[in-house]
């Protein structure tokens, strides 16, 4: 099996009459993903390409037993979106939209805190249990149903990522896509419990970024919790050639009072015994190799 | 978004932050009479974006407005090198003249984001003046912190412990509590990223007043404060970085002599990694976009060829939802459109259209050098910059 996303997985499209939303509620449609609703307020009634549209999550949910949602809501609205999802009842919301202010996320984790969804993102590529479904904006055909685990903060290094394990014929469980920004809804140790207890992962490719801490967080947890000798992980930190101030594109991307820096991530990384690659090339061979095929 | 300390403290008085009297100014005469407004002893501040001025000569006292004036004409137009700006230095276009104070003590006080639990934090120490990672590394425990939340903002009693924190007592700690919930309250009103005061200035009287200040923003709530976006100064900003603004490309300039233009921030951090990996050293960090249109990565071309400094150009485009045909139609477009192009160019696609894209490249009436994976990429451009074959 997978995690979050599989055969049971019914999605609405929160944004669905957008140019995006519309694009990408297809995509995960063609996909094989049962996209049973959109929601746009004030446009409850349409239809895009058959799918019904709601004026709110509540009715749609209602209406239709969906029960992961899919945001593509412009940025100063998508704060209000989630809110909206985990209010109806919604158990997994996978937030695409980037450029959410911080002070927004803010508000949405404390709303969180009575309203429990898992939240996936914001300002990330979604989630994909191949085989199952995906929810989100990757490219479906580079994927292959398999054992392997990817957790990334980022899109296309995370499309890199798999297209060199599908090269070598080894499939992905999940893909999780944790998103860019520095306060969001999942975090990787919360993918990698998941994981843990999927017995269909045997493996699992784990790339950070620099800022913050969640890396180091994440390696500890791992030393602690996750029997590496049977199960391998494999890790990656982009941004070593970061200087220091800047925000190399995602805004949680920054080294920041000498903290963060890819060094220090990759040690942590080292120490919990994970296999630290220093090249994003080498990301598929170092898993063949540690599973000792 | 950055700005200047001299706009800082225009908003934190707003909220009710004390500061020293001062007026910014471009003109060396003026800096004079404003001296005189204060009793002629005043503090000439250099203000640019970046950090360190003191350092770098760009922060002086004069005792007299003569003296004011002509230290104003040395600092306004100097190329102000700081441990923050690099070595070309930062121009100085505007100086804060302010008031000179009695200095007590001086101390330290920042709110910024706590990312690991999702609240501001305040930070305070009572070594003020002092770079904050260096107290950090050095004495960690000498740093106060307190976190706040954000839905009821600075609670009385925390205002409280924080000046506590910083060892006040009396009438002087009853201020810096104020001060401290003013700071938050600006902080969360003004969609701020960070709000440093180094140093926190207590006076022989017992005052407490912002001596210097810094604010940083988040860019991505800058669509809902107008007022704070127009004190943007694009002067302070590289000119490269900010013509790629223009195109929603995110562009930062570094100084190595291989360009690379990436779908996605992850992939291009990588695509840094892995030219100094094998030797090379990436001329710029640039974010072409996950869904990269024709013109974003004809304009994106444009931008990198026009550093002097590049020797090889490396294009690593993942199509997911970006098509590699868009792709390899908007850099042909690009060449042709510059007309003379001689640096290698060497391209890595993979995706969405791949074989369409690739075919797209070899009709090209350009030689194209095709790298078949990341490592294969890095091997040919760091090549091709030293000017060598792979």
């Amino acid at each position: 099996m997978a995690i979050w996303v599989n055969d049971e997985t019914r999605l609405l499209v929160q944004g669905i009459t957008g140019k995006e939303g519309t694009f990408h509620a297809l995509g995960c449609r063609e996909y094989g993903t049962k996209v049973v609703a959109g929601v746009t307020p004030g446009k409850g009634g349409e239809t895009v390409e058959g799918i019904p549209v709601f004026d709110s999550v509540e009715e749609a949910r209602g209406e239709t037993g969906a029960n992961a949602s899919m945001i593509f809501v412009p940025p100063p609205f998508a704060a209000d979106a989630i809110m909206e999802s985990a209010a109806a009842g919604i158990e997994l919301t996978v937030c695409i939209t980037e450029g959410i202010p911080v002070n927004d996320m803010l508000q949405v984790k404390a709303f969180l805190r009575d309203h429990p969804t898992r939240l996936i993102g914001p300002n990330c590529p979604g989630v994909i249990s191949p085989g199952y479904a995906k929810i989100g904006i990757m490219p479906g055909h580079i994927h292959k149903k398999g054992s392997v685990g990817v957790i990334s903060r980022s899109g296309t290094l995370t499309y890199e990522a798999v297209w060199q394990l599908s090269n070598l014929d080894f499939g992905q469980s999940t893909c999780v896509g944790i998103g860019g920004d520095p306060v969001n809804g999942t975090n990787f140790i919360d993918v990698l419990s998941a994981f843990k207890d999927d017995a269909s992962t045997e493996a699992v490719i784990f790339i950070g970024e620099i800022g913050g801490d969640a890396e180091e967080k994440a390696a500890t947890w791992c030393r602690e919790n996750w029997d590496l000798e049977r199960r391998p992980i494999v890790g990656f930190i982009a941004g070593r050639t970061a200087p220091p101030g800047r925000r190399m594109g995602h805004a949680g991307a920054i080294v920041a009072g000498g903290k963060g820096t890819a060094a220090e991530k990759m040690q942590a990384m080292k120490d919990a015994g994970i296999h630290v690659v220093e090249s994003p090339g080498h990301l598929g061979e170092t898993v063949k190799r540690a599973l000792g095929r | 978004m950055k700005i200047h300390e001299y706009q800082a403290k225009e908003i934190l008085r707003r909220y009710g932050v004390a500061t020293p009297r001062g007026q910014v100014t471009d003109d060396p005469e003026e800096a004079g009479r404003i001296a005189e407004g204060f009793g002629g002893r005043a503090v000439v501040k250099a203000q640019i974006h970046a950090g360190g001025r003191g350092k770098g000569g760009g922060v002086k006292v004069g005792k007299s407005p003569e003296e004011v004036k002509e230290l104003a004409g040395k600092i306004l137009g100097m190329q102000l090198v700081t441990p923050q700006t690099g070595p070309e230095g930062q121009k100085v276009r505007k100086v804060l003249v302010e008031e000179a104070l009695d200095i007590a003590s001086e101390l330290y006080l920042s709110v910024t984001l706590d990312r690991a639990n999702g609240k501001p934090v305040i930070m305070a120490s009572v070594s003020g003046g002092m770079d904050i990672e260096e107290v950090a590394a050095h004495d960690p425990s000498a740093i106060f912190r307190l976190h706040v939340d954000p839905q009821l903002g600075l609670l009385p009693f925390q205002g409280r412990a924080v000046a506590r924190g910083l060892k006040l007592k009396g009438d002087t700690a009853r201020k810096c509590g104020k001060l401290v919930a003013a700071l938050i309250k600006a902080y969360l009103d003004t969609d701020a990223s960070l709000v440093e005061i180094n140093p926190l200035l207590i006076t022989g009287g017992g005052d407490v007043l912002a001596l210097d200040a810094k604010m940083n923003f988040d860019d991505n709530a800058m669509f809902r404060r107008p007022d704070i976006l127009a004190m943007r100064d694009i002067e302070e900003e590289d000119p490269s970085e900010v013509e790629a603004g223009k195109f929603n490309l995110n562009y930062i300039k570094l100084d190595g002599s291989i360009a690379c233009m990436v779908n996605g921030a992850g992939l291009a951090m990588a695509t840094m990694d892995i030219i100094q990996l094998h030797g090379g050293s990436p001329a710029n960090f640039l974010d072409v976009g996950g869904s990269a249109s024709q013109e974003a990565v004809k304009n994106a071309f444009r931008i990198l060829v026009s550093d002097p400094n590049v020797k090889a150009v490396l294009i690593n485009i993942f199509g997911g939802i970006a098509r590699t045909d868009r792709i390899a139609n908007g850099v042909v477009g690009a060449i042709q459109e510059l007309g003379n192009v001689t640096l290698p160019v060497v391209v890595r696609l993979e995706g969405t259209n791949v074989t369409l894209g690739r075919q797209i490249l070899r009709d090209a009436p350009f030689s194209f050098i095709v790298a078949e994976d990341m490592e294969d990429a890095a091997t040919k451009v760091v090549a091709a910059a030293e000017g060598r074959a792979a």
